[in-house]
């Protein structure tokens, strides 16, 4: 397994931009050659806190490491912060704007989604002193 | 169900993907809310859709739906072509809204993702 790390930008509110360096992450998930059902949870979860930063969020990175332990998606912003985690946790809790809503988004299902999908989510976050939401998913011995 | 037939059902135009006419479509689905697509797998699965936007394409990429049909005769943008081209992704446009589009497929034997998960 190819030792990885790369880092990537997300702008807030760039609706059209939004989601495509999820897509990049997948496209260098299936380089590797992970299989396809890992590949499928670890692109839902970026995609789903990438499209965070762009609604909520401020400006943000997203670094994905790879190495044999597993996957580590790590996404940081500059953003408002998320004020309750456990509410943002909650299904069908959500602070999205209408605008946000008539782009399919919004449901209150990122967060819970990102737990479904993960092994693990680290969530770090304080009003005012934006958001870090680390998502891990380990390598097993039968290859993932 | 092919992609062929879907398109027949639909009296859909294909925009994206002549070449692949003949891939067989194990399920349907029919949402606006990209959330609800980005739960489970969706392999096999053709996607109907009234959101006319770049996130349909992209969240269909990532959730690995296998093909996206606009309802109500909505036309793509020209850069959603070109997402849909650059991923494979299957896109059509029906003039028929959700509702019939989706009785139409399920007529003729087009069942939900539910009913692929439990077979």
């Amino acid at each position: 397994m190819p030792h990885l790390t790369k880092s990537f930008a997300i702008k807030a509110r760039d609706y059209i931009r939004g989601g495509d360096v999820s897509i990049q992450i997948q496209g260098l998930l299936k380089t590797i050659g992970f299989d396809a059902a890992l590949i499928r949870r670890a692109s839902v979860c970026a995609y789903e806190a990438e499209m965070n930063v762009v609604m909520h969020g401020g400006d943000g990175t997203v670094t994905l490491t790879v190495d044999t332990d597993g996957i580590v998606i790590d996404v940081k912003d500059e953003g408002p912060g998320i004020e309750n985690i456990e509410l943002a946790l909650q299904e069908g809790y959500s602070t999205a704007s209408e605008e946000q809503r008539e782009l399919g988004f919004g449901a209150g299902m990122g967060l819970p989604n990102i737990q479904k999908n993960a092994d693990g989510l680290e969530i770090e976050s304080e009003k005012g002193e934006g958001a870090h939401v680390k998502i891990v998913f380990k390598l097993r011995s039968n290859g993932g | 169900m092919t992609l062929s037939e879907i398109k027949e059902l639909l009296k859909a135009d294909l925009i994206v993907g002549e070449h692949k006419l003949e891939m067989v479509l194990q399920a349907g689905a029919g949402s606006d809310l990209m959330s609800d697509l980005l739960r489970g797998p969706k392999d096999g699965v053709v996607v109907l859709s009234g959101l006319n936007t770049l996130q349909v394409i992209r969240t269909a990429v990532i959730a690995g739906v296998a093909a996206v049909v606009l309802v109500r005769g909505k036309r793509p943008e020209p850069e959603m072509i070109a997402q849909a081209r650059a991923h494979d992704l299957p896109l059509l446009s029906t003039p028929f809204t959700m509702f019939t589009a989706c009785g139409r497929l399920f007529r003729q034997g087009l069942r939900g993702v539910e009913q692929k998960l439990s077979e």
